[in-house]
């Protein structure tokens, strides 16, 4: 899907990744995941000393195909019980601050 | 002075269209709209922890139906991937879609605009879900779960468009076909089909293409047209004083007339494609293929033949019945009862048309069915009422239903063609009407309709016209 | 005080068929044994106790009025990972603080139509990210045999409570051998079924291509009963397989003649503890007495399996997590637009293990190291697959240690996570592979811990690897 590409072997932006998850992370934690996960990166180098010619991913272990469901309603869920989950809700509807375009 | 050089505009359409199922996607709540916020939910189309997809079988049909209507290559074994993104519509904060292996690829559609023709290519066809509705208070935002996990089916243009007419044509030739092919609802209104706009210009000539923007999420075809035409210009009036288009999304501003920039947007996404782990790929065999290939409705252009050929109805007649599906599909019904084809056509191109037209409905929200026009037809043929008397008829079938024949005993509009009966109010209409049956006696054609009229109105428009007209020669004869 | 909860689920199911006990005698057993011992294991995060006696009320009249169902009223734990309807659900995570499941996850329902209820929810490390329970809104759980001992993890409670006698059984999760290595740590039977054997449906997601739900037991013949009742296909699961459910425990003859057992060279590492080798080198010796034959079998990409792992399971987990917002369920903590939202909500609700896995996961699937990492793993993936294959083709079942190690010091490995993943090497590639493993205890260190011997088996073999289990269990006394 995406070119490979091996800048910085071991380096990583930690805070765009961050930015990706949508998670903030304190400064230590940055730092720290930095280190942590760069050691983590470099153990995994390993995988480059194999030759994978012709070998394909396996995206599933047990090979399955064509799993479908006919077109028929089912039992939904209680409107009461999704939105008493909610942290805020507002006439029915989940609440977020207001969403800026 | 500079002479202006000539931009040419290169547009291509992402068209999003929901699909006409009982159920979500991936899971069993109802695909409806206009239902109360968050009743058609559950824990699969809310996101919760530990819900998983299941894909639902008539979604993929209609998909490959699409395909196949539009000349695509169907792929036998397609895929599914999440492109993981955050957005408060979003249950799982990543869709579930497809990437590298959608169910159909290439495809395209005629278009005609101005008499020219023109081929549309398509690059592909796939299918994914649809994210919840968000509405925007002061201070706050909501979301409606209802919507999320509709199929959703995106068709993808090459970017063979020029102008924002051809992008019209081809939004409506689209629309008719996926109406037909009873793939889609097509309401815009309750956002069946929404459209992606990706537009840039290029020197005339020019081999390379120029940097595109994009509009998103536009919900109406005229929508499309304004936007298109505007960003064109700005694009043209842009590049020609020596600037540059930027690569971006923009807002269509409709109110203002201009699309704006969506400068908070992150729109350089990294969606991290990678195979969905909880769905398993779909392997189409051929007879699945043929089967669905055998189903596919009757589409207009051939619809429009056939009432022709099999009806004998004038080019005119068809290309106005087929516009509609459901009209065509009643005149079928009607024809199937009775064999004044001609009759039939003319009846449904002004009564029926201005009937659904004045009541701002669909046919399907009229009482009258096909029996009962039928049934009118054989009354006006029978001479049991005349054509005035029969309108009403039809009014009241269109309105409330019932039987042709109770109606008109109702109503008393039995039409009288008794000549006896009907000599009296003749001879009375001549009677008050000296100058006009002198007229009459003269040769003028006019005057006589003027009397036709006296005698319906003395008889209470029961009096069958063409005998009123036969007796109203005979004795002016002169 | 009786002692009903530390008898097996087959023991008591003869007790409630002979009348000797009812389901009531046997949940407040199982209470007053939490109340007694659970502070010093931390192996439950909830319970409620009135609900609990209910149900064990409604089994009691229901069997009263002729319902026959052998284990009706039977309490069962469950790790706080799966959904039941109407009771908690916290991954032992802050961001699921309040959230309370509006359904039952399928297994769960299984089980509850064989009459089984459920009583406590079992601590882990958070999400299901871990291999000590040391990750956990709630505190490390304590090894019922030295509670300055991790319990293994990430079903860490789940093993301490059966171990250590406060639940009957327990239901656990198993990703990268979070039920096989608390079993051996601990000193029960953990047992990981096929991939699709058992539904996902209703178990919160870490790696979805990897997760499985299973039984840790204090017997074999505990763990082949919960698994035919948690296993079979389910049209709400696209990845559930169809295949019909076995009577697993119905081979109950001891003998292995007949059968070979492979030992993988590659399972047998260096720097692993002495101990852990001989007690499992002597566990193969018992099952060669018992008739099987014992050949060696080489497994040869075992050496990239963790580096695998930690790449495909991160980048899942990345996605999966994904979910946690703070907009549907769970805690928020607000912001000044949704963004905001998602990067406090985020920051508060996740342990840093989670976090960590969140980080790793984005960047092996993000723009131009996708290649790179998580396609190359799920090559490397293709052929761990095939490793096993080919030694299926020489053997029945592949009998190795569980870990390298036993459970070690709580706080000794927590700062070094690339430390705490090496212990995963022996468990990763069966979830890898998708293939079956149990866990059977069989040994002490020299310090008194636990030892697992591990059974792993070819795709639906979990027959033959309880057969083996339940064998080796009964020889060894």
């Amino acid at each position: 899907m995406n070119n490979e590409k091996l800048e910085n072997e071991g380096a990583m932006d930690v805070d765009h990744m961050a930015h990706l998850a949508r998670m903030y992370l304190d400064p230590e934690q940055v730092a720290e995941f930095k280190n942590q996960l760069g050691e983590v990166l470099r153990y995994v180098e390993k995988l480059q000393e194999l030759d994978l010619t012709g070998i394909e991913p396996t995206a599933h272990a047990i090979p399955v195909e064509n799993v479908l469901r006919s077109d028929e309603v089912r039992p939904c869920l209680d409107h009461d019980a999704a939105l008493g989950n909610a942290p805020s809700s507002f006439q029915g509807e989940f609440e977020v601050p207001s969403i800026i375009d | 002075m500079k002479k202006a050089v000539s931009y040419e505009p290169t547009v291509g359409l992402e068209v999003h269209v929901q699909l006409k199922t009982n159920t979500k996607i991936w899971c069993g709540c109802p695909n409806r709209y206009g239902i109360s916020p968050n009743t058609d939910i559950c824990p699969v189309c809310l996101g919760y922890p530990g819900a998983l997809p299941v894909l639902n079988a008539r979604a993929v049909e209609l998909t490959v139906r699409t395909g196949l209507l539009l000349g695509c290559d169907i792929n036998r074994y397609s895929k599914w991937d999440r492109k993981n993104y955050f957005y408060p519509d979003m249950p799982k904060n990543f869709q579930i879609s497809q990437y590298d292996l959608p169910l159909c690829v290439g495809g395209g559609l005629d278009i005609e605009v101005e008499g020219e023709r023109k081929r549309v290519n398509l690059t592909r066809i796939h299918l994914e879900e649809d994210v919840a509705k968000n509405t925007h208070y002061p201070g706050r935002s909501v979301i409606d779960f209802n919507r999320a996990g509709t199929p959703l089916m995106e068709i993808v243009t090459e970017p063979d468009l020029s102008t924002a007419d051809e992008a019209m044509a081809f939004l409506l030739a689209l629309k008719e076909m996926l109406s037909y092919g009873e793939i889609s609802d097509c309401n815009l209104e309750e956002g069946n089909i929404r459209c992606d706009i990706n537009c840039s210009v290029r020197l005339a000539g020019a081999e390379e293409l120029g940097t595109k923007a994009e509009i998103k999420n536009m919900n109406t075809f005229k929508g499309v047209h304004r936007a298109l035409s505007y960003e064109i210009k700005r694009q043209t009036t842009e590049v020609q004083r020596g600037g540059e288009v930027v690569q971006e999304t923009r807002r269509w501003d409709d109110g203002g007339g201009m699309t704006q920039s969506m400068r908070t947007k992150e729109y350089a996404h990294d969606y991290r494609y990678f195979p969905e782990p909880d769905l398993v790929p779909v392997r189409l065999e051929e007879k699945a293929i043929e089967q669905i290939r055998s189903e596919l409705p009757e589409m207009p252009a051939s619809r429009r033949l056939r009432f022709v050929e099999s009806y004998g109805l004038p080019a005119y007649d068809a290309g106005v019945l087929v516009a509609e599906k459901e009209v065509a599909d009643f005149f079928e019904a009607v024809a199937g009862i009775c064999s004044n084809y001609k009759t039939i056509s003319n009846w449904i191109m002004t009564e029926l048309l201005r009937a659904i037209s004045d009541s701002g409905q669909g046919l399907s929200d009229s009482s009258i069915t096909p029996e009962n026009l039928a049934g009118l037809i054989g009354l006006v043929d029978g001479k049991k009422v005349n054509m005035a008397g029969a309108k009403d008829v039809f009014q009241v079938l269109f309105e409330e239903g019932g039987d042709p024949a109770a109606i008109v005993e109702t109503k008393g509009l039995s039409q009288v063609s008794d000549e006896g009966a009907i000599e009296s109010f003749v001879d009375q209409a001549i009677q008050e009407n000296e100058k006009s049956a002198n007229d009459v006696r003269e040769g003028n054609d006019k005057a006589l309709q003027h009397l036709v009229g006296q005698v319906m109105r003395l008889s209470r428009g029961k009096a069958n016209p063409q005998v009123v007209l036969l007796l109203l020669r005979e004795k002016l004869k002169n | 005080m009786g002692d009903l909860q530390a008898k097996t689920i087959h023991e008591l199911a003869d007790l409630l068929a002979s009348g000797n006990c009812g389901a009531v005698e046997i949940t407040s057993d199982v209470l007053a044994a939490v109340d007694a011992r659970n502070d010093g294991l931390n192996a439950y995060i909830s319970l409620d106790a009135e609900q609990a006696l209910a149900d064990a009320r409604s089994a009691d009249d229901a069997r009263a009025k002729g319902d026959t169902r052998p284990f009706l009223g039977i309490p069962i734990a469950v790790k706080d990972v799966l959904n039941i309807k109407g009771q908690t659900c916290t991954c032992a995570s802050a961001i699921l603080k309040g959230y309370r499941s509006p359904y039952d996850a399928t297994c769960i329902a299984n089980l509850r139509r064989a009459g089984f209820h459920f009583v406590g929810r079992l601590n882990m490390d958070e999400f299901a990210m871990g291999g000590s329970t040391e990750n956990s809104t709630y505190g490390p759980a304590r090894n019922p045999r030295n509670s300055e001992y991790v319990t293994g993890g990430s079903s860490g409670g789940s093993a301490a409570a059966v171990a250590g006698e406060i639940a009957v059984a327990a239901i656990g999760s198993d990703t990268g051998g979070s039920i096989r290595q608390p079993a051996s740590f601990c000193g029960c039977v953990g047992l990981k079924p096929t991939y699709g054997r058992v539904s996902r449906y209703g178990l919160v997601a870490f790696a979805s291509s990897l997760d499985q739900v299973g039984p840790l037991t204090r017997d074999v013949i505990d763990s082949a009963i919960l698994l035919e009742h948690l296993s079979g296909h389910d049209p709400m699961d696209s990845t559930s397989i169809d295949q019909p459910v076995p009577e697993f425990g119905a081979d109950a003859s001891t003998s292995l003649k007949g059968m070979r057992l492979g030992m993988p060279k590659e399972y047998f590492v260096d720097g692993m503890d002495p101990d852990v080798e001989k007690a499992v080198r002597d566990a193969v010796d018992v099952c060669a007495y018992l008739g099987a034959e014992i050949v060696d079998v080489s497994l040869p990409h075992t050496e990239y399996a963790i580096a695998v792992y930690y790449i495909i399971a991160t980048a899942e987990a990345s996605s999966n997590l994904a979910r946690f917002d703070g907009v549907r369920y769970g805690a928020r903590i607000s912001g000044d637009d949704p963004i905001d939202l998602y990067g406090k909500t985020r920051l508060a609700g996740f342990g840093n293990e989670v976090k960590r896995r969140i980080i790793l996961g984005t960047y092996v699937l993000s723009s131009g190291y996708y290649d790179a990492y998580y396609l190359r793993a799920q090559k490397v993936r293709t052929l761990l697959r095939r490793d096993f294959e080919g030694a299926f083709g020489r053997c029945d079942a592949i009998v190795a240690p569980v870990a390298p190690s036993a459970a070690f010091k709580i706080g000794e490995k927590v700062n070094n996570p690339l430390q705490m993943y090496l212990g995963d090497l022996l468990t990763v590639p069966a979830n890898l592979a998708g293939i079956p493993g149990i866990s059977v205890p069989c040994g002490l260190t020299g310090e008194g811990l636990p030892i697992g011997l591990q059974i792993l088996g070819p795709d639906f073999g979990e027959k033959t690897i309880l057969k083996v289990a339940h064998a080796y269990e009964q020889a060894n006394g």
